[in-house]
């Protein structure tokens, strides 16, 4: 009998497979692995709880803090009045001009960010970021709804009935109110909040606030609700630049595996079979606490927040076990690499864990800890130091910056007017800014120029050098100015000369240097 | 791409690129991103029904909701001029003399006629209502027609020499050249430039100024300042409509120039001739 096949066995064989091999296709779509983080307990969770106190606090009750600023401005301490184009932070008020203060904070956020980052890792993704607090929120109405872990994953598993129907429903409307709450809170930061929140309930505020709370509600139930942590992997572009911040100085949350390796779950009967085992018992509370759905153990990660939840489930573990806390723990880079060439004799064995410790048990001096004066280094100190330069200099800024204003702008076309008496007439539109919230008279002047006078229209007074225009509070009062130089006065081309603007009473000036212009170069 | 790349640590298949011994791994999207995906191509065909989007010889497909930027368009400017009706009644009701003193209204009315004189007027008068020779400077204090509120309303609403207007204005200077002999036009001249100017030969002001009390005095007036009245430019000020030299002067005696200002009565509404006057006043030089 004869395999056809073998007829052709001098024929070339490839070391080939289509790249759609039928066998190793994929679908293009990976489906979602559902996360149940089970609650944590410890020292990191008590304090992401009063961070998120502390946070969702200042986010909520903001709007409505009360700030005195007289009859003639609002009186809501932190106000985004962006209709009239006025930021209101406590005793500060911003103009738009101004806003070199907001870029300024921003540039302090960033080096803030640079700096806490560089020392403790994504501390902001895993205590202060609104998607970690919000599904922190989130999960905590899921928990006291459907259970802890392991019944939130039964009722995930069963069949649909009256029961599994109620806690849904009931869940998602609660989320689905937090959101409101949220989005509905949001506006209240650019209009009077006692007066918006009237008007909003009884359907007569802005179209534009009812849009804004429906996208923000949609935005926080979705994101902190459904999608959880996928914002973080998928969306979020931090996990991807933190990587350039951190180096081998920065404290990250670390499976230390040069104690813990090799995991065993049956300790003392490996022991007794004389196998080296470490600390870590493979019992996965590090795990099943994780909001990201990892193990840490597998090693720094995009995916980690570095919440630190693992270290408090883990250090929970290992008290009852008798053990140090710390198998997984904040940890430099650097100080975990030494240990583990501790631990691995340079990297010639696999992790050996007796080889950091001593007879009765204790780490010996081999060990690494961490040391707090890693945090003082030159780049979180150069960090620090551009931050804390921004800061002075914002507040300096704020001390020494003006309240009255004189803006001017000269006519370009016609430059100048030649009158029947020969005079020449300039024309100049005048911006008198009175940032403060009082009613003022200031003065406007002009200094040099002999012989001219101004006259300003809207202004009922006879032409003269120096006009008294009350400025409404908070306002930009803009007129036209026109000077005038007699024929005998006349100085050929540009004469500069200054527009003065003066509060008598409170003896703030501000100058502007104009030229005046007649026929000649 | 014969053989398939497995990268060690994950088992992952890579795509083959490689930087730097770096590989990319093939790792699969998440369910959700494709499924929006996906969404924004339905977004996309459904738009294409909703709305207009292919392009024929002539037109486009219109779309099934009717939208069209045009009428879009046509939709703003109507609730633009809604939104200015108000004032644009209030100015139609206020006697010009009176929008001065509200404040709003004459804001309103310098802004608008402001740019209705950027589109009837800037072509003549200049971007800047400077005017050039034979047009009016309208900054100045000097105007022959009258300078107050009522005069510039009555110049721009019925024009000067406009035939097409009974109510226009209409001067006509005769031309000296066919009356005067050259000599005494160049007296006359030098007598008139003398008002403001030192004239080039000052031997010929005294007959030139017996020359203008006989044939100029009557419009011009005894001491040369004009009259609004009859559309007589001021001759005794800084200020000369066709040129500032003795040549100019002469020119214009011999043989005048008569410039034409269209009437606006018809072509711009009368609110919109209120607010172009109250612009054209608070220029500076209004009186």
């Amino acid at each position: 009998m004869t395999d056809s096949r073998s007829e052709t066995a001098n024929v070339e064989q490839f070391d080939a497979q289509a790249v759609n091999a039928a066998w190793s296709r994929k679908p293009l779509y990976e489906a979602r692995k559902k996360i149940f983080p089970k609650r944590a307990k410890g020292q990191f969770r008590s304090f992401k709880w009063a961070i998120m106190l502390v946070t969702l606090c200042i986010y909520y009750l903001t709007p409505w803090l009360r700030w005195d600023r007289g009859p003639f401005a609002p009186d809501q301490a932190v106000l985004v009045d962006i209709a009239n184009r006025r930021f209101y932070f406590f005793f500060i008020e911003i103009w738009p001009q101004e806003f070199i203060f907001v870029a300024g904070l921003l540039v302090m956020a960033g080096f803030g960010l640079f700096l806490v980052t560089s020392a403790v890792g994504r501390a902001w993704c895993g205590y202060t970021c609104p998607q970690t607090v919000w599904v922190d929120l989130f999960l905590v109405v899921e928990r006291a709804i459907e259970g802890e872990r392991n019944q939130r994953m039964k009722l995930d598993k069963a069949p649909w009935s009256i029961d599994k129907i109620v806690k849904r429903v009931s869940k998602h409307a609660i989320w689905v109110v937090i959101a409101v709450a949220t989005g509905g809170a949001w506006i209240f930061y650019f209009a009077d909040a006692p007066t918006l929140l009237v008007s909003f309930v009884t359907a007569q505020a802005p179209t534009i606030a009812y849009i804004t709370v429906a996208v923000l509600t949609a935005t926080t139930y979705t994101f902190g609700g459904l999608m959880r942590e996928q914002v973080c992997t998928y969306m979020c572009p931090w996990p991807r630049i933190q990587a350039a911040m951190l180096d081998e100085n920065s404290l990250v949350v670390t499976y230390n595996d040069w104690r813990g390796e090799p995991r065993s779950r049956h300790t003392k009967k490996a022991k007794a079979e004389g196998k080296v085992v470490g600390d870590c018992v493979d019992c996965n509370a590090c795990v099943v606490v994780c909001p990201m759905g990892i193990d840490i153990r597998d090693g720094q990660q995009l995916e980690c927040i570095t919440c630190a939840l693992c270290i408090d489930a883990c250090d929970d573990v290992m008290s009852k076990l008798g053990r140090e806390k710390g198998l997984i723990a904040y940890a430099t880079l650097s100080e975990y690499a030494d240990n583990m060439a501790v631990a691995t004799a340079g990297g010639t064995t696999g992790v050996n864990p007796d080889l950091v410790r001593n007879p009765d048990g204790g780490f010996n001096d081999k060990v690494k800890h961490f040391d707090w004066r890693v945090v003082f280094r030159a780049r979180t100190m150069l960090y620090f130091g551009v931050w804390a330069l921004v800061g002075i200099g914002l507040l300096v800024a704020l001390g020494a910056r003006d309240r009255l204003e004189v803006n001017v702008l000269h006519d370009r076309n016609p430059q100048f007017v030649v009158l029947s008496d020969g005079s020449i007439r300039n024309g100049y539109t005048v911006k008198l800014l009175n940032m403060i919230a009082e009613p003022r008279v200031i003065f406007l002047s002009i200094d040099g120029l002999p012989g001219a006078t101004m006259a300003i229209t809207g202004i009922d007074q006879p032409d003269g050098r120096s006009f008294a225009i009350p400025v409404e509070p908070d306002r930009l009062r803009t007129m036209k100015v026109h000077v005038r130089q007699p024929l005998d006065r006349l100085v050929e081309g540009k004469t500069p000369f200054r527009f003065i603007a003066e509060d008598k009473a409170s003896g703030e000036m501000d100058i502007y240097n104009a030229t005046f212009d007649t026929p000649g170069d | 791409m014969s053989d398939k790349q497995i990268d060690d640590v994950s088992g992952v298949e890579t795509t083959g690129h490689e930087w730097d011994g770096i590989r990319e791994l093939n790792n699969p999207m998440p369910r959700w991103w494709v499924i929006t995906f996906y969404a924004t191509i339905l977004w996309a065909v459904g738009y294409m029904i909703a709305y207009p989007a292919w392009p024929l010889i002539n037109s486009a497909t219109t779309g099934v909701l009717g939208y069209s930027s045009r009428a879009e368009v046509a939709n703003e400017m109507a609730a633009a001029e809604a939104a200015q009706a108000q004032y644009v009644d209030r100015i139609a009701q206020t006697p010009l003399a009176e929008i001065a003193a509200d404040q709003e209204l004459l804001q309103f009315a310098i802004a608008g006629g402001s740019a209705a004189f950027k589109v009837n007027c800037v072509q003549c008068h200049g971007s800047g209502a400077q005017g050039s020779p034979g047009y009016p400077n309208l900054n100045d204090d000097d105007w022959i027609w009258g300078g107050d509120i009522e005069a510039i309303h009555q110049t721009i609403a019925h024009g000067v020499r406009f035939d097409a207007d009974d109510d226009t204005r209409f001067s006509d200077m005769p031309a000296f050249g066919d009356l005067l002999e050259p000599s005494e036009i160049r007296e006359v001249s030098a007598y008139v430039y003398s008002l403001t100017g030192t004239p080039a030969d000052a031997a010929m002001v005294e007959p030139g100024a017996e020359i203008y009390a006989d044939n100029c005095a009557v419009c011009h007036g005894d001491d040369a300042r004009g009259d609004v009245e009859f559309g007589a430019p001021n001759l005794a000020d800084a200020i000369w409509f066709y040129g500032d030299t003795e040549e100019a002067i002469a020119r214009q005696v011999a043989n005048p120039k008569h410039g034409v200002m269209p009437g606006w009565v018809g072509r711009l509404s009368d609110p919109v001739i209120k607010q172009l006057a109250v612009f054209v006043h608070s220029l500076g030089g209004g009186q």
